[in-house]
């Protein structure tokens, strides 16, 4: 196996709400080589958009490491975590999450205002990644004038726009039918394959993690070889 | 940075119209708030540059001991001619020194707006006063002939009152008298009717006067000149400053004004402020997944704060500027008079200066602040695990 590119060593978060503190991830150890396709599954509450958040770099564990790329982001600041998943996270969101008020291209665009690259230049690299996901011909229209689908593809463009090495999805297929969920899942594989992402999926949809190299499933804020029954 | 707070900023502005109902609050309660603000600071600005224009630092004013103004003073013939002759007192181009003995007396006309009677000054004055009033200027008719019943009536006059017209005839305090100028002269002086002070004395029957004015060698030569009538053991006067009289006139009243602009603002801004902070809240909260999407791409917590700050100023701005603006439309050079049945009315305009104008978008600009800080800190601050999850 080559490399980790994401090494979690005996993760554990705790939430506090009030005065009571949850448990909600007990020393999780996973590591995901570069170039992997993980999906992650497992029952409501188990833990999995905790995890994901954790390993985007969108929150910190209450205790052990996680390094990306030789990186410990458990240990940065949220203005670094925050430069830092500018450089090398892509987030799909179930909902897709765009900006309703701009169009396609101006919605993959973002990322890239956080580079010192010049508009020109931005609005190029915005279309590369609207083709790259089949969207060319829609750069222009806003999100309320494409499906669900497509609206998915864009949120796919944006996270790849700056070139991350990995990409974490939240149930990207989660809010779409069965025959657009496998169009967006041959596009997430084909991004695995052809242009080496690696990608960590949490999906309830065990059609959708077939996609995936393998499978990792949470139960209770635990891995474990197989689903829980 | 600067192209996240534009990115962000334009972004919110782009969504403008699906909020419009909402901004518009803040737009209307900024508008109402600088619009009140402006129109009273402009009547306080107006009568005190009325008053402040009407008294002069090298004319001094001189009055019974103790009095504090004119219609509560009274001097004796022989006190006011002695008053006249002493040090300090500059001569007028007739060689004699430059004076006028002055006799004040309020008068009832009618007014055109309610009908009823208002109260005017009566001024009798002496031919020096127009030497020692230069600001005065004869618009119509002339000047009244001594020992003849005819008056000059100031411009605010002939407009607040009824019949107060050249050529007419107005009866006070039982004499009729014929008006046969109008003047004008940009201050108090312009609410006032003046007639000769002998002629006055002999139809009401008065002895004395009611203040000396007089002309100084220079505003220097004040102090000389009240030393002077100290040591003059057969009088008994106080003497000062023309403008400072009036500033003094000036105080009480633009005093009342600025409690009243002071408690009326505060009250519309403290309004206009929550306004602000529930529309932006709301704004706000209809963008918390958007601005925890862009914090997650990994814009900074900066950016989302400027662009809410950057949003609810604008708006208070356009809210100020369309305040401002009424006000200034409405208001500016307004002529109104002074309130009350026992004063005597004093016409002035409303002034709405760019100073005004400055103090109202300042205001404007810190509800805007105030009004935007709050919720654009709680947005930035809101853990973006946390505002994602309430997609
Ligand atoms: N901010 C928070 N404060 C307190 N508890 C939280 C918070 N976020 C998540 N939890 C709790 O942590 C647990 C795991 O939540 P998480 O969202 O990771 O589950 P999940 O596996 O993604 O579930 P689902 O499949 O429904 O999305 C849940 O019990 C949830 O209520
Ligand atoms: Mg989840």
């Amino acid at each position: 196996m080559t490399e980790a590119l994401v090494q979690i060593n005996n993760v554990v978060k705790h939430y506090t709400r009030g005065k009571q503190t949850v448990e909600v991830l007990h020393g999780i150890t996973l590591a995901i080589p570069k170039g992997d396709f993980v999906a992650l599954m497992g029952p409501s509450g188990s833990g999995k958009t905790t995890l994901l958040n954790l390993i985007g770099g969108l929150d910190q564990p209450t205790g052990g490491e996680i390094l990306v790329d030789g990186k410990r982001i458990d240990r940065m600041g949220n203005a670094e975590l925050a430069r830092w998943r500018a450089g090398n996270v892509g987030f799909v969101f179930q909902f897709y999450n765009l900006l309703p008020v701009l169009t396609a291209e101006r919605n993959v665009e973002l990322p890239l205002l956080l580079t010192k690259m010049g508009g020109a230049e931005r609005l190029k690299r915005a279309n590369v990644a609207l083709e790259i996901v089949g969207l060319k011909d829609r750069a222009r229209h806003k999100p309320k004038e494409l499906s669900g689908g497509q609206e998915q593809r864009v949120a796919i463009a944006r996270a790849l726009v700056s070139d991350p090495t990995l990409l974490v999805c939240d149930e990207p297929t989660g809010d779409l039918d069965r025959k657009t969920a496998d169009e967006i899942l041959t596009l997430l594989q084909r991004l695995n394959r052809e242009y080496g992402k690696t990608i960590v999926m949490v999906t309830h949809d065990p059609k959708a993690a077939e996609y995936a190299r393998r499978t990792v499933h949470l139960d209770k804020g635990t891995l474990v070889d197989e689903p829980a029954h | 940075m600067f192209k996240q707070i534009f990115a962000i900023t334009l972004m919110n502005l782009r969504n403008l119209p699906e909020r419009l109902g909402a901004s518009l609050v803040i737009v209307v309660g900024l508008a109402g708030v600088v619009g009140v603000l402006t129109a009273l600071l402009a009547m306080s600005e107006g009568l005190g540059a009325t008053l402040k224009a009407t008294g002069r630092p090298d004319r001094a004013m001189v009055l019974r001991g103790g009095s504090d103004a004119e219609l509560n003073s009274g001097l004796d013939r022989d006190s006011a001619t002695l008053v006249t002759e002493q040090v300090g007192v500059r001569k007028g181009a007739d060689g004699k020194p430059l004076a006028s003995r002055e006799l004040v007396l309020i008068a009832e006309l009618p007014l055109k707006r309610t009908g009823t009677s208002g109260n005017v000054t009566l001024r009798g004055v002496e031919a020096g006063a127009f030497e020692l009033r230069p600001d005065l200027k004869i618009i119509a008719g002339r000047k009244f002939a001594p020992g003849l019943n005819e008056m000059l009536v100031g411009k605010g006059v002939t407009e607040q009152f009824e019949d107060a017209e050249l050529g007419q005839v107005v009866r006070i305090r039982g004499a009729d008298w014929t008006i046969v100028g109008v003047f004008e002269s940009g201050n108090a002086h312009d609410s006032e009717l003046w007639i000769d002070t002998d002629t006055a004395q002999s139809a009401f029957g008065r002895q004395g006067y009611s203040m000396v004015l007089v002309g100084l060698e220079s505003a220097e030569s004040l102090p000389a000149f009240q030393a002077a009538l100290k040591a003059e053991t057969r009088l008994n006067v106080d003497a000062e400053s023309q403008s400072a009289y009036y500033a003094r006139q000036t105080g009480g009243s633009t005093a009342m004004i600025k409690v009243l602009t002071t408690v009326v603002s505060f009250v519309m801004a403290l309004g206009a402020i929550f306004a602000a902070l529930n529309t932006m809240y709301a704004s706000v909260s209809t963008r918390t997944t958007e601005i925890a999407t862009l914090r997650a791409i990994g814009f900074g917590p900066l950016p989302v704060v400027v662009s809410v700050l950057i949003e609810s100023m604008l708006l208070a701005t356009i809210g100020g500027l369309l305040g401002a603006l009424g006000a200034w439309l409405i208001f500016n050079n307004y002529a109104v008079t002074t309130l009350g049945g026992s004063f005597t009315q004093l016409v002035f305009n409303f002034k709405v200066t760019p100073r005004l104008l400055q103090a109202g978008m300042t205001l404007a600009l810190a509800i805007g602040f105030i009004g935007g800080l709050l919720p654009a800190v709680r947005a930035a601050r809101m853990p973006v695990t946390v505002a994602l999850r309430e997609a």
